[in-house]
């Protein structure tokens, strides 16, 4: 069989969307048909089970594989709406020094054998953590969002993922905003790009529906009618290999709420 | 129509906060700039202790106008490329 590939989600800063787009682009793979087993390697600080509504099934976490207190599929978390789709939960009282770099590459291979991806969400910094989660990667996402001081790390990261051998990484720009750009008060796109001089794979707009699919476990490319969830299909297609163009930010406005701001109702 | 006559109406009533240039430049410069100093891992402290030096080497040899130097790390492609100015003063006949 031929081998899955495993990427890492990572981004240098926190609450840029890494978790969210963790368990999107897994969800939005699992549907086109590939098995797909996300890792939460934010050992300490687990929420991708959370984000995936799966918090209730967990027995097994990836440091109870690591110690061999269990096999490694007992630890995979089946998910409850899609039958390719696995979650290895991260362990939540334990450090960030209880997997060591081998032991993740170990595992990441394994799971590689029996899976077509292999998702890993990054935790937050450039400790250990991080060094874990990218250890064992083919290719690295980068999440940022339009500011400054996400850009900023995302800089600092792309240049550790290269230096550890992951070359190439891909950018997605989060939560952007059409009406914001628009005029003129956040970072277009094309400024980000040729800051970060990197590939871009996908933008996702921003989203009120990605708080309430988080509130209910729900990830949101499940639901069809909203703009994130489109954004991240588009963005599982392009892993797929598809030639989707970048979705178009346009101040998504309708025409009452155009007046409703114009006679400042809004 | 409606749509258009209603935006023209209120692109002249935030006319001025467009001339403002809008924040996402002041973003991407001061982005710019940090990332300089991110990358060749100098603090602005250092930066302008070079500075200091290279107008004192400069100035060793030629005549430079001190208001006008200009010096800047900017980005080219891939590489990264130190950009100064030293304007000569005008030579006395």
């Amino acid at each position: 069989m031929e081998q899955g590939k495993a990427i890492v989600v990572t981004s240098g800063k926190g609450g840029v969307g890494k978790t969210t787009t963790t368990a999107n682009l897994g969800t939005a793979l699992a549907l086109l048909g590939k098995k797909v087993c996300l890792i939460d390697a934010d050992i300490g600080l687990r929420n991708l089970d959370v984000v995936m509504g799966l918090e209730n099934r967990i027995v097994y976490d990836l440091v109870d594989v690591v110690e061999e207190q269990c096999r490694l599929e007992q630890a995979m978390i089946k998910d409850k709406r899609n039958e390719n789709l696995f979650l290895l939960p991260a362990a939540q009282t334990r450090d960030k020094d209880a997997v060591t770099e081998a032991q993740m590459q170990d595992m990441i291979r394994e799971l590689k054998e029996r899976m077509d991806y292999v998702l890993v969400d990054s935790p937050a910094g450039i400790e250990q953590g991080f060094r874990n989660a990218i250890a064992g990667a083919d290719k690295a996402i980068i999440i940022t969002t339009p500011e400054v001081s996400a850009v900023r790390d995302a800089d600092r990261i792309i240049g550790m993922v290269e230096a550890e051998g992951v070359h190439d990484p891909e950018l997605i720009i989060n939560r952007i905003r059409g009406d914001m750009v628009e005029r003129g008060d956040m970072m277009n796109i094309d400024d980000m790009l040729e800051i970060l001089a990197i590939e871009i794979l996908g933008v996702v707009p921003e989203d009120e529906g990605i708080v309430v699919s988080t509130n209910r476990g729900e990830p949101i490319v499940l639901s069809n009618n909203h703009l994130a969830g489109k954004a991240f299909n588009n963005i599982a297609r392009r892993l797929e290999g598809e030639e989707i163009p970048l979705m178009k930010l346009e101040n998504n406005d309708s025409f009452l709420v155009k007046i409703k701001k114009f006679v400042g109702l809004n | 129509m409606a749509i258009s006559i209603l935006e023209r109406i209120r692109d002249f009533f935030i006319q001025e906060e467009k001339t403002d240039s809008g924040s996402s430049n002041v973003a991407k410069e001061r982005l710019q700039f940090i990332l300089v100093q991110d990358r060749i891992k100098l603090s602005p402290q250092q930066m302008e202790e070079m500075k200091a030096e290279l107008i004192e080497v400069i100035t060793r040899y030629v005549e430079v106008d001190k208001s006008k130097i200009d010096m800047d790390i900017s980005r080219e492609e891939e590489k990264m490329a130190m950009v100064a100015n030293f304007p000569l003063k005008k030579q006395q006949k």
